[in-house]
């Protein structure tokens, strides 16, 4: 029993980190239609960022120092790389995107070398044991950070003029327009907010293992996050990466003694599963709106 | 004053859309304006707010400009900036968001006042009040055509320009829309006011424009246009005597039977 808990608190925790990435996705494609393929390296980078930065800075502030950054990476990327391409159909900027994130990742390859670099979180592989079941300390880390991140968003999309502009935009861009509502902006902001998410979630990737050059791939985790959820429901992309942390985690935990026969290491492959299940009982995803298509 | 001047307005770089309108709304009037699908109305409007970039519109010749002051080179922003705001043809309105966040989309570029005018605007459309936080696709569409003109009118626009906003509702409601268009230019709002149905126009406008294919066939006072024998017989649908014409009398070619058709 306590197994089992401690493996879905574990989940929870990485999940809340795929919930950070797939947010960052939703917000992109909500606002502009476009899945942002370059998210990946924007997570890398920011990691590495604070990775130079925390000795002099320290953790938090180099933290704070990195999303603020890799935030105005994205807010540059979008104004100098996808910007032009606006009115091109969406299917050529996602193609972009993909040429962004190889471009950016191999800058950031070279600041990363061939070591394996530390992030330095204050967090390590500790833990503290809550009524017998024990939980690292870093994971209790995300899940407050994810939650606190994701409140803020909330507040943020209901009650700011911003938030409220990007929504309108989102449903409507031409009456968005039509209220003076800048659209460029809106465009520019849902890139610098996904890119600082993109940064805080490689923090937590890179404080489970350091930051060596594969890490980038936990980022497409959020594929599966965002499909399951919907790709344009904050709330999917919510559930979506928890789903996918905890699927990930119980299986890596249940699979070795109930389904040895499917190999090592498939929890690697189970949140793709889940997705592929998702995809053929709810295609547009569980939160997803559904296609309205007359036949 | 909102002045457009020979303006020439060109989709895809080849379709000629508008054909050297000139048109005046001097403050504190209702204008109307009049035309058959496709004549141009919706584009002069774009023209106007700045809304034909994303349309893969361009103006090739002529201007509009405020006061004076050219102003269609400015983007959208600036245009309600500078007190000109369009509600679009079909409402439009954000069916997703509540009544109440329509509304704050609407104060967008003037969130200083946006309580003391969401009060306003419920106070000029008193069946919205109570429905704050409904979503709003689900009001009436009645409602929606007055949470589209609430929702413009949170910016406090000088002019506000009306495309079509009878459209799809029932001839009562209609009449209510129509007070209400008379009541918001009452309390100082320029109105130009784009409409399929020339009665309702008319009724309420002090000048109107006639508009056929890209180009300004008629300009006059209300009333005038009103009276024209013209107008009577293809806007207003009313024959030579004031009686309702029979399209027996029009048909000029052979009714013949055909199969497969």
């Amino acid at each position: 029993m306590t197994e089992l808990i401690s493996s879905l608190l574990r989940g929870v925790g990485t999940g809340s980190v795929y919930a950070l990435l797939a947010l960052g996705f939703v917000i992109i494609y909500k606002s502009t239609r476009v899945i942002n393929f370059a998210q990946p390296a924007l997570m890398l980078a920011g990691a590495v960022l604070v990775s130079y930065l925390v000795g002099p800075l320290g953790f938090f502030v180099a933290v704070a120092v990195a999303v603020a950054a890799t935030a105005m990476l994205a807010l540059g990327l979008e104004r100098s790389v996808v910007r032009p391409m606006i009115g091109k159909p969406v299917f050529i900027i996602a193609i972009i995107t993909i040429g962004i994130d190889i471009a950016l990742r191999n800058v950031v390859n070279g600041f990363i070398g061939t070591d394996v670099r530390q992030v330095g979180s204050p967090w390590g592989l500790q833990s503290v044991r809550f009524a017998g079941v024990s939980v690292q300390e870093r994971h209790i880390a995300m899940l407050l950070t994810a939650l606190v991140i994701i409140t803020v968003l909330f507040l943020f999309f209901k009650y700011s003029r911003l938030g409220l502009a990007m929504r309108a935009t989102a449903f409507d861009q031409e009456t968005a327009l039509s209220q003076g509502v800048s659209v460029s902006t809106v465009f520019a902001l849902s890139w610098a907010i996904a890119g600082g998410m993109a940064a805080v979630a490689g923090v937590f990737v890179a404080s489970n293992a350091g930051i060596d050059q594969q890490i980038w791939i936990v980022a497409l985790k959020a594929l599966p996050a965002i499909i399951i959820g919907g790709l344009e429901s904050l709330e999917g992309a919510i559930v979506g990466g928890i789903t996918v942390g905890v699927v990930e985690s119980l299986v890596a935990t249940y699979q070795s003694d109930f389904a040895p026969w499917l190999g090592s290491n498939f929890s690697v492959v189970s949140p793709y599963v889940v997705m592929l299940i998702v995809l053929m009982v709810r295609p547009y995803g569980l939160f997803g709106t559904k296609e309205v298509q007359r036949v | 004053m909102l002045a457009v001047r020979n303006l020439e307005v060109v989709y895809n770089d080849v379709i000629l859309v508008l054909r050297g309108v000139s048109l005046d709304v001097a403050d504190g009037q209702i204008v109307a304006l009049l035309g058959a699908n496709g004549a141009g109305k919706t584009t002069l409007l774009r023209a106007i707010t700045g809304l034909l970039d994303i349309h893969d519109g361009e103006i090739t010749k002529g201007s509009v400009t405020l006061d004076g002051e050219p102003i269609h080179q400015h983007g959208p922003t600036k245009i309600v900036n500078l007190g000109i705001k369009q509600v679009l043809e079909g409402r439009r309105i954000f069916s997703e968001l509540t009544v109440d966040e329509n509304l704050r989309v609407g104060a967008h570029t003037n969130p200083r006042n946006a309580r003391q005018n969401i009060d306003r605007i419920y106070d000029l459309f008193p069946s919205l009040r109570g429905r704050e936080r409904a979503t709003a696709g689900y009001l009436s569409g009645g409602e929606q055509q007055m949470l589209a003109m609430g929702r413009a009118m949170m910016s406090e626009p000088r002019y506000l320009l009306l495309d079509e906003p009878s459209l799809g509702l029932a001839p009562l409601l209609v009449q209510q829309i129509r007070d209400l268009i008379v009541e918001i230019n009452k309390q100082g709002t320029t109105v130009l006011l784009v409409e399929q149905n020339a009665t309702m126009a008319l009724s309420i406008a002090e000048h109107g424009y006639v508009l056929e294919t890209g180009k300004v066939v008629m300009d006059s006072p209300a009333e005038e246009l009103l009276a024209d024998s013209d107008i009577r017989e293809f806007y207003l649908g009313l024959g030579a005597e004031g009686t309702t014409k029979s399209f027996r009398d029009v048909k000029h070619y052979k009714r013949r039977k055909r199969w497969l058709s």
